[in-house]
């Protein structure tokens, strides 16, 4: 005690940051390394030939192409909705807002059934879309629907309370030198909502990579066509190939923790330039 | 997304004080464009999906959206899904509660690392997430031989569904949790260790008041993702029916049977489940408000 006596008052350190690295270890971290020991065990020509072979470097477009248009999608109706519930007074505002998370709540497999219900050939929109020869469901368009609807509530809610903290006295200068409304958003505005509005963007462009329910039901699920990453894993444990299986998940893994490491520097900067976390 | 509960100030009603300044007034087509790009979007992307699973599972009527909810497979699933939660939501309590304490009111080097470590599972695709069990307790993994000549089963049984769930659902606690009582500090701790209470004492008079609505709006994100799983358990599941499937594996199974009223009907108690959470949550957030303005007042 003597010796901590004016350092730590409170007790209860060593046990719980004990208890935190020991359950991270077994729980994250070491499960976690055994991607990297699996990896490691195989030959350069395995593991080439397990990451880059066709059909799974089409999975990578169409995973990461899809990512990144439901992203920019998001990033742009996203703040379009921050906008409007944090702007306007409108009725049913409040219901918008509670359910803007419902893709955060709403089990993956529920959404990609419902979504696949909605968007097949004789669904509520699929019915519209099919005179006009456009076809959502099972194909690579479905996977975009699928991606988009859980990246939702990502731009929105990193925007939404940068928004309200706006003091109105930056808009009110920009008045009073003369801006319209548009200058005043594009020189005034945007530029201090764009940190949170990229890191609501890689967010929902991080999650889209790796996710596998909402997209198998809609996806058609068709080799070097409509055939996601994660289902790519799927396929090959099915077929036993875990040493394939691991080396693309290995693959996977490096691009979550770069993107991670992107969000937490975004993060960073949002913090710095208006003073609080998103 | 981080500490929500944490980063809610006292959010006043901020659209009436836009609208009613000239300076940050839009013109009404602008409003009206807006809300309506907006409202579309929400209604095609979210509405939508969720007023199909309800449609599609009682398309068939009603005897038949009740049936497909007490056949034995379904409440098996439905057993399993419960026992998922009700064990991985505590495990993450205890730890949410321990890395905030530890990160919170203590300086040590590597603190930056240690939260971004704990955010790792959400960065983690589900699938990775379900495949780095099968490597650790699989048949061909690092224990695998072992368990199999002890007999126990992880993979393709109960343990197995019940790690992937804590794995999936690990951060959601702690993120909640660390950004509130760092921002608190410790003073209010250290008062009362002062005044001569012990440390549970402080523990549970103190800290656990500061930060109950965090807590519980942690709890009940975790306990819908733990609920809702799907990618990670269905790697480890093996879909053995009435014995391995969660509910949300039960409804992959109904619906490529093509049941599909059966697969909406046991959705919609998912969804059910998902609405719960939201107005449960958006109470949550309301009494924290509700709790700082009077505490401000």
């Amino acid at each position: 005690m003597a010796r901590t006596i004016n350092k730590r008052v409170l007790p209860g350190f060593g046990l719980s940051l004990g208890f935190t690295l020991v359950y991270l270890s077994l729980i994250v971290l070491i499960p976690l390394s055994a991607v990297f020991f699996k990896t490691a065990s195989m030959t350069p020509e395995q593991f080439w030939q397990a990451v880059a072979s066709p059909r799974v470097v089409a999975s990578y477009k169409l995973t990461f192409g899809a990512s990144l248009l439901a992203a920019a999608i998001n990033a742009v109706f996203g703040l379009l909705l921050a906008w409007g519930l944090t702007r306007y007074t409108f009725p049913g505002r409040k219901i918008v807002d509670a359910l803007i998370d419902l893709p955060f709540a709403l089990p993956t497999a529920v959404a990609g059934i419902a979504l696949t219900a909605i968007y097949a050939k004789n669904g509520w929109i699929g019915s519209l879309l099919e005179p006009f020869g456009i076809q959502i469901a099972f194909g690579p368009p479905g996977v975009l629907v699928a991606l988009t609807f859980i990246g939702l509530p990502f731009v929105v809610r990193t925007v939404q309370p940068i928004l309200e903290d706006l003091e109105t006295e930056y808009e009110e200068a920009a008045a009073s030198l003369g801006a319209n409304r548009w200058q005043a958003f594009q020189r005034v505005v945007f530029p201090a909502l764009f940190p949170a509005l990229l890191t609501g963007f890689a967010l929902a462009f991080a999650r889209a990579v790796g996710e596998y329910g909402s997209v198998i039901f809609i996806a058609g699920n068709i080799p070097m066509v409509s055939e996601i990453t994660p289902l790519i894993i799927i396929t090959k444990l099915e077929q036993f190939d875990y040493k394939g299986a691991t080396a693309v998940a290995s693959v996977m893994l490096v691009i979550s923790f770069f993107l991670l490491l992107i969000v937490n520097g975004l993060q960073a900067w949002t913090a710095r330039r208006t003073g609080r976390t998103v | 997304m981080a500490g929500a509960v944490a980063t809610l100030d006292a959010r006043a009603d901020t659209a009436s004080k836009f609208e009613a300044n000239p300076a940050t007034r839009d013109s009404p087509w602008v409003k009206f464009v807006v809300i309506g790009l907006g409202v579309t979007y929400f209604v095609i992307f979210l509405l939508l999906p969720l007023v199909a699973v309800f449609a599609e599972a009682f398309r068939k009527g009603i005897e038949t959206y009740f049936e497909a909810l007490i056949e034995p497979d379904a409440l098996s699933a439905i057993r399993l899904t419960l026992l998922a939660a009700a064990l991985s939501v505590p495990l993450n309590l205890v730890f949410g509660v321990a890395a905030a304490w530890a990160i919170a009111k203590f300086q040590f080097p590597g603190k930056n690392l240690l939260i971004t470590l704990i955010d790792l599972p959400f960065s983690v695709s589900p699938v990775v997430a379900g495949l780095i069990y099968m490597l650790v307790f699989g048949l061909q993994g690092w224990f695998g031989p072992w368990l199999r000549d002890h007999d126990i089963k992880i993979i393709f049984a109960v343990p197995g569904i019940v790690l992937a769930t804590i794995f999936v659902t690990f951060p959601f606690i702690a993120r909640e949790l660390i950004p509130l009582m760092q921002s608190q500090g410790k003073d209010e701790e250290e008062a009362a260790i002062s005044l001569g209470a012990s440390g549970m004492q402080t523990f549970w008079r103190v800290t656990i008041p500061n930060v109950k609505w965090a807590l519980l709006y942690g709890v009940i994100l975790c306990n819908a993702r733990a609920m809702g799983e799907f990618g990670a358990v269905s790697v480890v599941s093996g879909h053995i029916r009435g014995e391995t499937n969660t509910m949300p594996l039960h409804v992959e199974i109904l619906y490529n049977e093509y049941q599909f009223s059966a697969a909406f009907a046991v959705a919609s108690l998912l969804a059910l489940l998902a609405l719960v959470t939201l107005l449960l949550k958006n109470y949550v957030e309301w009494r924290a408000r509700h709790t700082v303005s009077e505490e401000i007042a």
